[in-house]
C-alpha cells in the first residue's frame, strides 16, 4: 500500500476511473426546498448518490480493486450488509477482471434481495453467512475467517473505515476525494468555507471521506450522525460513538456496543448500512478530541426525512443518508440564514424502497 | 511453582517420556459448566496441558466447531469468572497446567490486572491470547509476568522467519504453531512435511518447546506432530466428539477420543 500511494502512477488510474466509470467529480447542489423557513440556513447536498452504483462505495473498492491488482492478487472478497459495498466490490472486480466472493449475512441476504440479484449479475458469488445474529458483524467475522485461509491469493476489500490497520487509514484515503471536491466545490461558488459538515456514521467512511476535506479547517463544525434506532437507551441502537463503550473488534480499538463482558451486542437500525455494533477508530478520535460531534437520530426521524427529501427535493436518498438528514434540518433551522450547512449525501434510496413500503404498509 | 515453570516441567516430562505433550482444548460451559467440570476431572490424569476456553461471541480465529460451542456456552450463561472458577476446580499442584484460552476484547473488558489476578488465584498457569499482535502484548505482559504467568504467542504459517523468532522470544511456556493457514477446524489435512520444515527452522532460532495447533484431529495426526514437534494442541475434533452430549455420556466420548490420540503422542 505504502508503494501505491507513493507512486502518483497509482493516483492517475485511480483518478481515471472515478472520473470515465463512477461518473466523478459528483456534484455539489443546493436543496432549496428541503428546510421551507426563510430564516434557516443554505443546504448543500455532496450528490455521492449519483456515483455509478448509487453511492460512494464505489471510490474505495475502485481503490482496493486497483491496489489488489497491483498485488497480483487472484480474488477479492468483502463482506455486506445492505449490499451495497458487495456491489461495488462485484462492480470493480467485473471491471478488472478479479473474480469476486461476497459474504454476507443470511437475514440480510433474504432482506436485500435484488442487490444479491446484482451482485451475482456482475460475475460475483455471493455466500450466505448464517453464524451469530446473520448480519454484517458475522458477515466482517466470515469474511476475515476466509482472508485468515487464502490470504496469499486473496485481497480483503473491506467497505469501511474499520478492521486492523491500514484499513481505516486505507479507505479514508480512498474515500478523501469526497470531502476535496466538495471544499473546493462550496469556495468556488460560495467564496467561504461550510459552516458545518454532515455525514452519517455506521462505521464511519463516507463521513470521513468528506470530514478529511475539512478538518484541518478549524472554523467547520462536523457532525456524524449515528443510527440511534429505536433510541439511544433501548437495547435496539447502532449508536456506537454514544451508547457503546471502548473495546477492540475487528482489529481496531474504539467504540463497540458491548455488554460488560466484552461480548458484542446485536444492534438495531432501521438502514441495514448503519447496523454495526463498532466505528472507525478515526471516529473516536475525532471524538475524544473534540474535533468532531456524534449526534444520533433515531428510525422514525431518519425515515420522516426520508420521505421529505423525496417529496421536496426529487431525491430519494438511502435510508443511511437520511440520518444525515435529519440533523441536517434541525441544524439548518438552528444555525439560521448566515448558516452553510453541507450534507453528505452519501447514497440513493432505490434499494430501501421495498423495505420502507413493507414497514409503513404494517403500521 | 509459577505458572511457567509448570508449563515448562508438563513439556520436560513428556519429552523425558519420549511423547510429545497432548494439549486438548475445552470451550468452558459447552453444553453446560457442570460437563465441563466432569471432562475436566476426567481428562487431567491422561493430558499434559489443559487449555480452557473463555466463550467469545466473535471468535475470529475458530472456525464454526468452536464457535458454535462458544455460542452454546454463552446461552448457557458462562462468562469469565464461570471460566475460571473451571479452572480452579480442575487444577491441582499435580495435575495438568491449566491455561486459558481468551479473546481480548473480554479480558480487556475485565480488566488486565484484575484477570491475571484472579488466574492466579484460580491457580491457573497462563493464557493464549490470539488476537494480540505482538507490538500490543506490553499490558497484558505487564500483568501477567509478575504473578508468573505464561503468555504463550502464536506464530502463523505466513509469518516471516525473523518475526516468528522475536515472537518466540517474547513466548514463554511453548510457542503456539498454527499449522495453517485459517481458522481452527477439523476438517482440513494438515501439510506435515511443510510444519516439519517450519519447526525445524525455529529449533534454530529458540530452544522453547513447539505446540502445533489447527487442525490436528486425529491419533495419525498426533502422531505425524509427536516425530516434529513437543506439543499437540486438539481443539475442534475433541469437541466434534462430544458435541450434543452431556454429563456421564460426554465424558465417556471425550475419554474415548483421548485415548485414541494418546496411544499415539
Amino acid at each position: 500500500m505504502d508503494a501505491a500511494f507513493a507512486d502518483a502512477e497509482f493516483w492517475a488510474e485511480y483518478r481515471a476511473l472515478l472520473r470515465d466509470f463512477v461518473g466523478r467529480p459528483s456534484p455539489l447542489m443546493e436543496a432549496t426546498r428541503y428546510v421551507a423557513e426563510p430564516n434557516a440556513a443554505t443546504l448543500l447536498f455532496k450528490r455521492e448518490d449519483l456515483n455509478h452504483t448509487g453511492a460512494h462505495k464505489i471510490n474505495n473498492t475502485v481503490g482496493q480493486g486497483l491496489l489488489a491488482q497491483r498485488m497480483a492478487k487472484r480474488r477479492l472478497i468483502a463482506e455486506t450488509g445492505a449490499g451495497q459495498h458487495g456491489v461495488a466490490t462485484a462492480t470493480i472486480g467485473a471491471k478488472l477482471g478479479i473474480p469476486v466472493d461476497v459474504f454476507m449475512g443470511a437475514i440480510d441476504v433474504e432482506r436485500q434481495s435484488l442487490n444479491v440479484y446484482v451482485m451475482q449479475l456482475l460475475g460475483a458469488r455471493v455466500h450466505p453467512v448464517t453464524s451469530g445474529t446473520q448480519t454484517l458483524k458475522d458477515a466482517t467475522n466470515e469474511a476475515f475467517r476466509e482472508w485468515a485461509g487464502r490470504v496469499e491469493d486473496t485481497f480483503y476489500v473491506i467497505g469501511s473505515v474499520v478492521g486492523a490497520h491500514p484499513y481505516p487509514y486505507m479507505v479514508r484515503e480512498f474515500q478523501r476525494i469526497i470531502g476535496v471536491e466538495a471544499r473546493a466545490q462550496v469556495l468556488e461558488r460560495y467564496e467561504r468555507l461550510p459552516t458545518d459538515v454532515i455525514a452519517c456514521v455506521g462505521g464511519g467512511s463516507n463521513a470521513m471521506g468528506i470530514f478529511s476535506g475539512f478538518v484541518d479547517d478549524a472554523s467547520v463544525r462536523l457532525w456524524g450522525v449515528e443510527a440511534a434506532g429505536h433510541g439511544l437507551s433501548s437495547p435496539d441502537t447502532a449508536a456506537s460513538l454514544n451508547a457503546g463503550t471502548i473495546g477492540i473488534l475487528h482489529g481496531s480499538r474504539s467504540y463497540v456496543l458491548q455488554s460488560a463482558e466484552g461480548q458484542v451486542r446485536n444492534t438495531h437500525s432501521i438502514s441495514a448500512g448503519l447496523d454495526y455494533p463498532g466505528v472507525g477508530p478515526e471516529h473516536a478520535f475525532l471524538k475524544e478530541s473534540g474535533r468532531a460531534a456524534y449526534v444520533a437520530a433515531t428510525d422514525e426521524e431518519a425515515l420522516a426525512a426520508f420521505h421529505r427529501c423525496a417529496e421536496r427535493e426529487g431525491i430519494v436518498p438511502a435510508l443511511e443518508s437520511a440520518h444525515a438528514l435529519a440533523f441536517a434540518e434541525r441544524l439548518a433551522l438552528e444555525r439560521g440564514r448566515d448558516g452553510l450547512v453541507l450534507v453528505n449525501l452519501s447514497g440513493r434510496g432505490d434499494k430501501d424502497t421495498r423495505h420502507v413500503a413493507a414497514l409503513e404498509s404494517r403500521q | 511453582m509459577s505458572g511457567v515453570e509448570r508449563i515448562a516441567a508438563a513439556f520436560a516430562r513428556a519429552k523425558a517420556e519420549r511423547r510429545v505433550a497432548l494439549i486438548p482444548y475445552l470451550c468452558a460451559g459447552d453444553p453446560d459448566a457442570a460437563t465441563t467440570a466432569a471432562i475436566l476431572a476426567a481428562i487431567a490424569p491422561s493430558v499434559d496441558v489443559i487449555e480452557i476456553g473463555i466463550p467469545y461471541g466473535d471468535p475470529l480465529a475458530d472456525g464454526p466447531t468452536i464457535a458454535a460451542a462458544a455460542q452454546r456456552a454463552l446461552d448457557g450463561g458462562m462468562t469469565i469468572d464461570g471460566a475460571l472458577a473451571l479452572a480452579r476446580d480442575a487444577s491441582r499442584e499435580d495435575g495438568p497446567p491449566i491455561i486459558m484460552f481468551t479473546y481480548v476484547n473480554p479480558i480487556v473488558q475485565y480488566g488486565l490486572e484484575r484477570f491475571a489476578e484472579a488466574m492466579f488465584a484460580a491457580g491457573a498457569a497462563g493464557a493464549i491470547v490470539p488476537d494480540v499482535p505482538l507490538e500490543e502484548i506490553g499490558p497484558i505482559r505487564s500483568a501477567f509476568a509478575p504473578r508468573g504467568l505464561a503468555l504463550p504467542l502464536l506464530v502463523a504459517p505466513t509469518t516471516p522467519l525473523e518475526r516468528a523468532a522475536g515472537i518466540a522470544e517474547a513466548s514463554d511456556g511453548f510457542v503456539y504453531l498454527v499449522s495453517r493457514l485459517g481458522v481452527t477446524s477439523a476438517q482440513r489435512e494438515p501439510d506435515f512435511d511443510w510444519i516439519a520444515g517450519r519447526v525445524a527452522r525455529l529449533r534454530e532460532r529458540t530452544p522453547k518447546p513447539i505446540a502445533v495447533g489447527f487442525g490436528i484431529a486425529t491419533p495419525e495426526h498426533v502422531r505425524r506432530v509427536s516425530a516434529i514437534a513437543d506439543g499437540a494442541i486438539v481443539g475442534s475434533a475433541l469437541i466434534d466428539a462430544c458435541a450434543g452430549y452431556r454429563g456421564d455420556e460426554a465424558v465417556a466420548r471425550v475419554g474415548a477420543f483421548l485415548e485414541g490420540l494418546a496411544a499415539t503422542a
